[in-house]
């Protein structure tokens, strides 16, 4: 018999990650997958592809859009749902505003990220969803560390860290009540490098965002901040433009932008392996307070 | 550049936090913000705390312990690494269980100062029982036994003593201080007394030998493809993860539970058809015949077939606060199937510091045993110790839903 290599690690990521996504295909009965146009739920659709072809996806893509998203990231999103003709479901915060379920935060740093939660569990009732799949990885932050691959969720889409299933081996237990859902996180044991590594070995197109480009910008609290029109500007505030780009991304008024000349994924990877930040340094949302993800989490948020 | 998923056990105050800490810290992947974060919250005697860069929820900030396991990442330019962080104190027994099912290594700390304990016991009970392959003792603490050669030596010995009965493919031993830092990443100088490698020496340079029970090929169902459009008319494939060994193309193959036999077509993967597929790819089989597999099904080569049985034995470690009793009934998952299943027995109760078997009427929380099992339908299964992959089972309770107990098959009955 001849030796066989094991796998990389990228390849063992990936298997696993694959047979996660199966299993949600054969567990539920609605699942869905929570497309944001970043690089993580872009990675998710790239390996949903290996998971499913020839066949559709058992799942359509779900974009919870908060009116304050990157006209890139969206076009990139629409752009991508058909060159691969997949079902994309767009579901608006701003709705959720106008219909007075959702109030718009206040001050000099409104955000909608916190709001989206509430679209996000009315589309989970609207279309009965009971599965979630989600780009969320345990090295983002450290209440993720404690999520599990299939994290149960109640009715009103709450998470309890204290009481979660156990999960041994690779036998993951999918069964819930009614109205209660799962949301599943494939690329859990990955992190950040291994993302990118993933994308370049891959070739995985990603929108222009993350790459770098000149753009007006303002300083807030020592960040990196895109001036857009839904940022409130005043005299403090002093517009520069600078070369950037994006480590990750989210809604326009809590998605920082790093200063950086990379411009190609070889170049990337190499700003990642030596910077000393984290990839959620850059995001203001979990700067609001030490517990400050673990918090949304419970609430319902991813 | 490969993976090894490892998990670390050692009772409240052996220092196990603050061993990852350093572990994260040296190696340095810990990022300035996150250094920032526990600066502010917390300094011990002008030290950074490490500890506190594993406790990630509030209330484990709060009371200062580790309610669940947390899973946490590095890497070396040599080797990629999963920390199972698994708590020390409460509710340990089903949280290590949870931790080291998935793990190719166990580091057990012992405290230098107290030496083997009721709590050494435990976890190497559990490390065997879970057959994780490789064990590293760390003798923690050495910095508060004046870096004694001999101290270590006399843990060693006892350790080893002790340990007789259990079964690890490798043992290393290791004197280190997390607090300070020795033998953890860099060699230390005040053991030079210490010819072997560091910890993180040790991690790096471990050989992951291939699966020895790769020679089982086991690849069961998990979903069937079939898109039914014109272009894949009539296109039927098998989806699944290969648990152990290796397939081909061109080879005979057997279906369980129903005996169905046939001959593999082609072995596709996103990018192709590839000649095999070996543990643990993530693949589609398509085969020569139309026959009726669905998922839970198992595909085996007619070499080395698995067993097949309603009637098994197994040690069970009890995760719920409802107890386990005999007449029990729960879904049992196995691989990638559920069946129901009633408790017929159980044979013993062991108990984990002594390893004494027990007559027990029940199990109750975070307990172990050997119970009698009957499936409604037969199951394919290798025995856990053959294969870690088809011979390990949930239960679920089907009134809550919750995974209550782990099982590894020993046998059937």
């Amino acid at each position: 018999m001849t030796t066989r290599t094991r796998l990389s690690h990228l390849q063992q990521l990936e298997a696993e990650s694959i047979y996660i996504l199966r299993e949600v295909a054969a567990q539920f009965e609605r699942p869905a997958l929570l497309f944001s146009g970043g690089k993580d739920s872009i990675t998710l659709v790239h390996l949903a592809l290996k998971a499913f072809r020839p066949g559709k996806f058992p799942f359509p893509l779900v974009h919870i859009d908060t009116g304050h998203n990157f006209p890139e990231a969206l076009q990139f999103r629409d752009d991508l749902a058909e060159r691969i003709g997949e079902k994309l479901i767009v579901r608006y915060v701003q709705d959720s505003i106008d219909q007075g379920k959702a109030v718009e935060e206040k001050g000099k740093f409104p955000s909608r990220n916190a709001i989206q939660t509430v679209t996000l569990l009315d589309t989970i009732a609207e279309f009965k969803f009971d599965a979630c799949i989600g780009g969320a990885r345990r090295d983002e932050e450290k209440a993720r560390a404690k999520e599990r691959v299939f994290s149960v969720r109640d009715e009103f889409g709450s998470w309890d860290p204290k009481l979660q299933r156990p999960e041994l081996w690779n036998i993951y237990n999918g069964k819930i009540h009614v109205g209660e859902n799962v949301r599943v996180f494939p690329i859990s044991n990955w992190t950040e490098l291994d993302v990118w590594e993933y994308i370049r070995s891959e070739n995985i197109p990603l929108p222009s965002l993350y790459f770098s480009h000149k753009r007006q910008i303002v300083w807030r609290e020592n960040v990196v901040f895109p001036v857009s029109e839904f940022v409130t500007l005043d005299s403090s505030d002093k517009v520069e433009e600078k070369t950037v780009r994006f480590r990750t991304v989210g809604d326009m008024t809590c998605t920082a932008a790093v200063e950086s000349e990379a411009n190609s994924l070889d170049d990337i990877i190499r700003e990642i392996q030596t910077s000393r930040t984290t990839e959620r340094g850059s995001r203001l949302d979990d700067k609001r307070s030490e517990a400050a993800m673990e918090e949304r989490k419970r609430g319902g948020y991813f | 550049m490969d993976l090894l998923r490892f998990i670390t056990a050692g009772s409240v105050d052996d220092g196990k936090s603050t061993l990852i800490g350093r572990l994260l810290y040296d190696s340095k992947s810990v990022f300035q913000d996150q250094l920032e974060a526990i600066e502010k919250t917390n300094q011990v005697n002008g030290q950074i705390n490490l500890a506190l860069l594993t406790d990630g929820l509030k209330a484990e900030r709060e009371q200062g312990i580790t309610i669940d396991v947390a899973y946490k990442y590095f890497s070396t330019p040599k080797r990629k690494f999963i920390i199972a962080d698994a708590p020390g104190h409460i509710q340990y027994t089903r949280n290590m269980v949870t931790g080291a099912s998935n793990s190719d290594l166990a580091i057990i700390l012992i405290d230098s100062r107290k030496g083997v304990i009721e709590q050494t016991y435990r976890h190497s009970y559990i490390a065997s029982l879970l057959k994780i392959p490789h064990v590293i003792i760390c003798v923690n603490k050495m910095d508060l036994v004046e870096f004694s050669q001999e101290r270590f030596e006399e843990i060693k010995k006892d350790y080893i003593d002790f340990a007789s009965d259990l079964d690890f493919k490798g043992l290393e031993f290791i004197p280190i201080s997390a607090l300070n830092g020795d033998n953890v990443v860099d060699p230390s100088s005040n053991m030079i007394w210490w010819k072997g490698k560091t910890l993180l020496g040790y991690l790096e340079d471990l050989e992951l030998e291939e699966d020895e029970h790769k020679h089982q090929p086991r690849f069961p169902v998990q979903y069937v493809i079939r898109p039914q459009t014109e272009e894949h008319h009539d296109f039927r494939g098998y989806a699944g993860q290969v648990r152990s060994g290796v397939f081909q193309k061109g080879e005979n193959i057997v279906v369980l539970p129903n005996g169905h036999r046939s001959k593999i077509k082609a072995i596709l993967t996103h990018e192709g058809e590839v000649q095999e597929a070996f543990a643990p790819m993530s693949v589609t089989i398509l085969l020569e015949d139309e026959i009726d597999i669905s998922r839970g099904d198992m595909i085996v080569t007619e070499k080395q077939l698995p067993n097949l049985s309603q009637d098994i034995e197994a040690d069970v470690c009890w995760m719920d606060s409802k107890a386990l009793v005999p007449g029990n009934k729960y879904l049992l998952r196995q691989t990638t199937g559920s069946v129901k299943s009633a408790v017929r027995e159980i044979t013993f109760r062991i108990d984990i510091q002594t390893h004494q078997k027990l007559d027990s009427p029940q199990l109750a929380l975070n307990e172990i045993g050997r119970i009698k099992i009957r499936t409604a339908k037969p199951i394919a299964f290798d025995p856990y110790s053959e294969n870690r992959g088809t011979g390990s089972f949930v239960l679920v309770d089907e009134g809550t839903n919750n995974t209550v107990g782990a099982g590894m098959i020993s046998g059937s009955n």
